[in-house]
């Protein structure tokens, strides 16, 4: 397949991914608003989204103080900000326009639904709009798109390009929104045994959608090694950082054998998804979460770069 | 007060081709048209099946409105329009070889040298290059208007790369899909094989050099441009890859394409770029949407672009006064399918009268496509006519007339029900070892009482074209 289609199809998986992401933050920060008395924390908690979404300097260059209807409309309708909902869905909507023949018209129409909705909640008048039906909508517009291909399109390359977006996103994202709050996870004295403060670990938790999973996975006390490990080692949750892994190589594998020839991409994310199968919790602690979590974001970037080298620059020989 | 030719009633009664729609309009109530006609939209849609209109602004994924109503022909007179066609078209090819080889017709005397050699459109980097199997235009649009039961005339051609032949397919689709009884109760032949023909045709002219199944791409200036769709659906249909000039490129006299898999090597170049894009180390350097060395490539025979760079100089307005001529010239045949009359305003007697009779006529300008720059004589004011004037007599080369033509009518759904409205025709002719030309077209219909600009860009709208089966 043409490099360019290739190039496509990945980056409509990232906008996606990238969509959704926003909007589990914006929830997140929404139901942090209702807590009672949260005065001060309430106003660092939108901070730390603006953190978390890489969006605060752009933010604060044009609103200044973090108030609540401003993040949202930052964070879902500004195409000023790159990172926005309207920003990352009209990306993936115009990167599927582009490659439109390589998709199956049930997966065009769910990405091209979402844009006409979009733009229909565009024009619907803010103090109608609440957060709650814009992050609703964005999850299930998300999964529409992400039903319809596993559905409808076929398992060729193309899928692979699609899925190689996605995993190699999400793993960023959730690096990322682990990193913002990791010192919320440092195991220190007097936190053992007493559980963690209790609506920052619900945050994070709920900003990956995985608030009851835990629950059902580990059961009993809430530990940071018990979050650190469900988000980061364990294969059940499909936002861990090594589901996310596993992905990337799955897919990086299955293009190899239809390939019939590998590339530097296979070699480093088989590395990546060793080093995280042999690393215990303990380890992470040591090394400090902070550094780990760094470290793990330039390795995902660099093997996004790999992949943009060996297959979507153009330059594969 | 002109009549026209309405092509479903004459004498107050119904023509043999429309005979059974008739009852299919009069046993269709006002609410059931309007469900099928948001139907018909909602399909457009959906489909993405849009049209941007350069300058205008607005929303990007306008649609060009569909007419539900057919336009019909009977085998008979279309079997007289597919040859005459299909004459033009090696009229045209035989033309565009000449002209790039020893230039008989002009040497002849039938056409003066100037408006070919001068010609803006006349490249001199392929000349004495001779396009594999000689054909330089592979998809001939030919645009016709109709005045009479048996009054055809060719509007102009377009030698280049004619648009709009996804509106003949996908009208034909939605016409199938929302009313099947129409196509069970009439026997209307189908036009779905065209992809099929048109890359059998992109890969009959691969070049010598090819020793396999040629691999064949269309090349689109990209998804901002207007006809972006257009360009999709065809790759879509005929199976190729759709490229951009950023895709391919030159190495060891070949062209490849950028794939995931390592580079491709290209042996067709169906190209939607106008020629000064193709190449920025041939024509204009400041073009990103060509592939900088294609034209090396293309003249030592490692590939074929279609339609061949230079075609252009044929479907010249100036030009195409003389295509007549070229049939008789080339082929030994008179015209099956004649011009319309046409003043060229860079002779004086011809200027003379056109500024006369202004009023009366419709002026063009010799390069101009889609409906822009030009008036219509009858139906502008004074004001316009004496602006248009001072136009014409600034450059008067620049311009070409023609009488005000009545062209035929077809009943055409609007606000009050059913009301005639002009149309014109659009066959798309294909040109590779062989002539095909597939039994239909695009009708385009000015949905404006009385207007007599079909152009989208102009609010023209389109129909479905039907040739009915012996």
């Amino acid at each position: 397949m043409l490099s360019r289609t290739a190039d496509n199809l990945y980056w409509i998986a990232r906008y996606l991914e990238r969509a959704e992401t926003m909007a589990r933050l914006l929830e997140v920060g929404s139901r942090i608003a209702l807590l009672p008395g949260s005065g001060q924390g309430f106003r660092n908690e939108w901070d730390s989204l603006l953190q978390a979404s890489g969006t605060a300097d752009g933010f604060a260059r044009k609103y200044g103080d973090p108030v609540q209807r401003n993040i949202e409309s930052y964070l879902f309708f500004d195409h000023d900000n790159p990172s926005s909902v309207a920003s990352c869905l009209t990306r993936a909507r115009e990167n599927a326009r582009i490659v439109r023949t390589a998709l199956t018209t049930q997966v065009w129409d769910a990405l091209n639904s979402a844009f006409q909705d979009l733009r229909q909640l565009e024009r619907t008048p803010r103090s109608q709009a609440e957060l709650a039906r814009l992050t609703d909508w964005t999850m299930r517009a998300a999964a529409l798109v992400r039903g319809a291909i596993e559905a409808t399109l076929l398992r060729n390359d193309g899928w692979d390009f699609l899925h190689l977006g996605y995993h190699l996103e999400r793993a960023d994202n959730t690096a990322r929104l682990m990193d913002v709050k990791y010192y919320v996870l440092l195991p220190r004295a007097d936190f053992v045994g007493s559980g963690l403060d209790n609506y920052q670990w619900t945050t994070l938790l709920r900003a990956m959608s995985a608030h009851r999973a835990f629950h059902w996975a580990y059961g009993g006390e809430v530990t940071a090694a018990k979050i650190a490990h469900f988000l980061i080692l364990n294969p059940q949750c499909p936002r861990s950082l090594i589901s996310c892994a596993q992905g990337v190589t799955g897919h990086l594998d299955r293009l190899a054998r239809g390939y019939d020839r590998s590339t530097p991409a296979q070699h480093q994310a088989r590395a990546l998804l060793g080093r995280l199968a042999d690393t215990a919790v303990d380890e992470i602690f040591d090394e400090g979460l902070h550094d780990f979590l760094t470290r793990f974001i330039g390795e995902i970037a660099a093997l996004g770069a790999t992949v943009h080298e060996s297959y979507l620059s153009g330059d594969a020989r | 007060m002109t009549t026209y030719f309405n092509e479903m009633y004459q004498n107050g009664a119904v023509r043999a081709p429309y005979a059974r729609l008739n009852g299919w309009t009069n046993a269709m109530p006002a609410e059931l048209r309007q469900m099928k006609q948001a139907e018909a939209e909602a399909l457009f849609r959906r489909i993405g099946i849009t049209f941007a209109v350069y300058g205008e602004g607005g929303d990007p994924d306008r649609l060009i409105p569909f007419d539900m109503f057919p336009r019909v022909f009977t085998a008979a007179e279309w079997s007289r329009l597919e040859r005459g066609i299909k004459q033009r078209a090696r009229a045209l090819n035989a033309f565009l070889v000449d002209v790039y080889a020893r230039g008989e017709i002009v040497r002849a005397g039938r056409i003066p040298a100037r408006l070919v050699y001068q010609n803006e459109a006349y490249e001199k980097a392929v000349v004495g290059f001779r396009p594999s199997k000689g054909v330089y235009s592979h998809i001939v649009g030919i645009d016709l208007v109709r005045t009479g039961p048996d009054e055809f005339f060719v509007l102009e051609d377009n030698c280049r790369t004619p648009s709009g032949v996804s509106y003949m397919l996908e009208n034909r689709e939605i016409m199938m899909r929302m009313f099947p009884d129409l196509f069970r109760e009439n026997r209307i032949q189908p036009v779905d094989s065209y992809p099929e023909i048109l890359r059998r045709t992109l890969a009959s002219v691969a070049p010598l050099k090819c020793d396999r199944e040629p691999t064949v791409v269309i090349l689109t200036p990209g998804h901002f441009n207007s006809a972006y769709y257009e360009h999709s659906f065809l790759a879509d249909l005929m199976g190729v890859e759709l490229v951009e000039g950023q895709d391919l490129f030159v190495e060891g006299g070949f062209v490849w394409m950028r794939t995931t898999e390592g580079p491709k090597k290209v042996d067709v170049i169906y190209r939607r770029i106008d020629d000064a894009f193709l190449d920025p180390l041939c024509f204009r350097p400041d073009s990103m949407l060509g592939v900088p060395g294609l034209m090396d490539v293309y003249r030592s025979g490692g590939v074929t672009i279609c339609s061949a760079p230079g075609a252009g100089v044929a479907d010249d307005k100036a030009v195409y006064t003389y295509v007549p001529d070229m049939v008789r010239f080339y082929l030994g045949e008179e015209p099956i399918l004649p011009n319309v009359p046409t003043w060229q305003c860079g002779r004086a007697d011809d200027l003379n009268y056109v500024l006369e009779n202004l009023a009366d006529l419709v002026v063009k300008e010799v390069h101009g496509s889609g409906g822009y720059g030009m008036l219509v004589g009858p139906r502008s004011t004074a004001d316009q006519i004496e602006a248009f004037r001072r136009r014409i007599e600034a450059d008067p080369e620049n311009y070409i007339a023609q009488p005000t033509l009545a062209l035929s009518t077809v009943p055409t759904f609007v606000d009050q029900g059913i009301a005639p409205r002009h149309v014109d025709l659009r066959p798309y002719c294909l040109v590779g070892e062989r002539i095909e030309l597939v039994p239909g077209g695009l009708t385009r219909v000015a949905l404006k009482e009385g207007s007599l600009v079909v152009n989208s860009s102009q609010g023209g709208g389109v129909k479905d074209t039907w040739v009915l089966a012996e």
